[in-house]
């Protein structure tokens, strides 16, 4: 046996695709919607959320046998709220324009529903390992998204990636503006990140039709 | 052979194949179908759904080539080759063939784009979902290229045009089952996408733009421009036209929306071909004037500094607001579209009403917005189906009370 078991694989693979935290459960949307405009902020906020699901669920599936169930939320929100201030100090000292980019959106990872939900749903009643493993594969599923978006939304919102003027210079006209291409405001604002991720809902549920619900 | 012949053929031919919806749609857009029903009585009318949105594409047909006129009359007269009409709606310096050449030249590729892109979409559409083409684009097909600066350009209408059908229209279900008017929703992407080519006082008149590059790149001309009227008005200076100019449509603007008397003779075609609700153009109408009333007496009463930011707009005159912007033209022909309006009679009035009132309101509480009445019309088309639930709850309300005072 290698180190992950065949479940242990489907942990981590599931929220990628089939059970997405943001497509199919449509959780966290709020900050998909918020911080997407850069890919690095995408980026940056996946990390995050990565670390504070990861590091979460394990320390809650650990507390799990002697968390009283009637206080189980306030015990976590302790948890998160936490880890969340480890974060956003960590940014704070290392990346601070980046944080003053992500402002509010770090410390309201708090009430990003997947990390909750995640320590509800499964570190509750499972192991440390598998919670981990079901944290980090939520959060890459909820980052992907994050970074998906992230990315269509810098490249025809602002014409960069990272940063990095990858269609030309829009005022030296230079690149593909040289032709009278003009990036499109749109983008940048929130209403297209609820659009985008729409299209990648469409995508997805016409490529695998088990996902499209009955009514 | 004749065309109807090859075409009957070419049917057969691929009849239950993929590409059948995209043959049928031709067909049945040039002829009547071939086919007969087979079973049961069938009550057959003639407005079916292409012979209304024919109807509605003949009432803009007059604002089209009023449109092409005014491009090439707008562009002559910002170059100061010509003078300013002086003799009313029939002025020698307006009906030129010069005039018109430029404004053809520069609207027909706009027709074309919008019909070929929208259209393309639809058959794609069709073929995929394996149903017949639906005639929707038809009426957003004719009506994008009239809401739009003369000289946007054509990438970027077909950007805009694919958004608009595709998630304004398709991801609905289609026509009919649309939420949000579609040719706004094409307007509103392009609004906010690139707005430096949807506002501003250079892209109302054909040249504009090009010359400031032009001037930008060390030729010695004398800058042109045309700001709007509502642009003007927005930044505190005054309108610049005359009353008589702004009814007859003399002024700068998107392509299709100056001309108020001739949207007023649409507007009269479509209601007395009952295609049109007269119901929402009226209470339009009404929710506008109500609006411009209580702004002028704000100005009035003295409320509200002559320093304001507001001033200009508050204080124009009540009814002006009606002949200026986009208003007439959002009211006629974008209001009353029947799937995206509100369905009951008496929601009607309400939606119209609220159609005007926020129009005028945007107008002139968000100078960033000066085109009010796109705006309003999207929101009002994401509120009448919530109108519609209470008129209808009403009503059942209402009878119930009858039934049991009946029973009592």
């Amino acid at each position: 046996m290698g180190l992950l078991s065949k479940k242990d694989t489907k942990l981590i693979l599931d929220p990628l695709a089939d059970n997405n935290p943001i497509t199919i459960q449509v959780l966290g949307i709020c900050s998909a919607l918020a911080i997407t405009a850069e890919l690095k902020a995408s980026i940056v906020m996946a990390i995050s959320v990565l670390f504070v699901l990861g590091v979460g669920n394990v320390v809650i599936s650990l507390m799990r046998n002697i968390i009283p169930s009637k206080i189980r939320i306030i015990v976590q929100l302790v948890v998160v709220a936490a880890l969340v201030i480890i974060v956003d100090q960590v940014l704070k000292a290392f990346a601070y324009e980046l944080s003053k980019t992500l402002s509010v959106f770090v410390g309201l990872i708090i009430t990003n529903c997947i990390i909750m939900g995640r320590f509800e749903a499964f570190a509750l009643g499972n192991g440390p390992w598998r919670s981990f493993l079901d944290g980090v594969g939520n959060a890459a599923g909820y980052g992907v998204i994050l970074i998906i978006v992230g990315f269509f939304r810098e490249l025809l919102g602002s014409g960069t990636l990272l940063g990095f003027k990858v269609l030309g210079d829009p005022i030296e006209k230079t690149g593909i503006y040289a032709i009278g291409y003009e990036n499109n405001g749109f983008m940048l604002l929130s209403p297209m990140a609820l659009i985008v991720v729409g299209i990648i809902i469409w995508v997805q549920r016409s490529k695998n039709k088990a996902l499209i619900e009955d009514h | 052979m004749g065309l109807k012949r090859r075409l009957h053929i070419l049917k057969r031919r691929y009849r239950g194949t993929k590409m059948a919806p995209a043959f049928n749609a031709i067909h049945t857009f040039l002829f009547l179908p071939d086919e007969t029903t087979h079973s049961g009585t069938h009550i057959k009318v003639a407005d079916d759904l292409k012979r209304t949105m024919n109807t509605v594409i003949m009432a803009m047909i007059p604002c089209l080539i009023f449109g092409m006129f005014n491009a090439g009359y707008q562009h002559h007269l910002a170059l100061g080759e010509i003078e300013a009409v002086t003799q009313g709606f029939f002025s020698a310096e307006f009906w030129t063939l010069d005039n018109f050449m430029v404004g053809f030249w520069k609207i027909l590729p706009l027709v074309i784009v919008s019909y070929g892109v929208g259209l393309g979409i639809e058959f794609i559409f069709a073929i995929i979902k394996g149903h017949e083409v639906e005639e929707g684009y038809l009426v957003t097909g004719m009506l994008v290229p009239l809401i739009v600066p003369v000289d946007i350009p054509l990438w970027m209408l077909a950007v805009a045009v694919i958004f608009g059908v595709v998630i304004g229209k398709e991801v609905f279900g289609g026509t009919g089952m649309n939420i949000l008017n579609p040719a706004l929703t094409i307007r509103a992407f392009l609004f906010f996408a690139y707005p430096t080519w949807m506002s501003g006082d250079k892209v109302w008149v054909h040249g504009a733009v090009e010359r400031d590059q032009l001037i930008a790149s060390g030729q010695n001309l004398d800058a042109i421009s045309g700001e709007t009227i509502l642009g003007s008005l927005a930044q505190g200076k005054a309108a610049g036209y005359e009353i008589a100019d702004m009814f007859l449509g003399f002024i700068p603007g998107s392509v299709g929306e100056t001309s108020t008397l001739l949207i007023l003779l649409g507007g009269l075609f479509l209601i007395f071909t009952k295609i049109g609700s007269w119901r929402i153009m009226l209470s339009s109408a009404l929710g506008a004037i109500v609006m411009g009333l209580i702004f002028n007496g704000v100005v009035d009463s003295g409320i509200i500094s002559e320093g304001s930011k507001f001033y200009g707009l508050m204080s124009t005159t009540w009814w002006h607001h009606l002949l200026i912007g986009g208003f007439a033209f959002g009211t006629v022909f974008m209001a009353t579209d029947p799937v995206t309006a509100a369905q009951t009679n008496k929601g009607k009035w309400v939606y119209g009403f609220l159609v005007g009132f926020i129009s005028i309101l945007i107008r002139v509480f968000n100078p960033a917005y000066p085109e009010g009445v796109m705006l309003a019309i999207l929101l009002m088309n994401v509120f009448a189906p919530t109108i519609d639930h209470y008129v209808v709850q009403g009503n059942v309300k209402r009878r119930k009370k009858r039934l049991k005072v009946k029973t009592a």
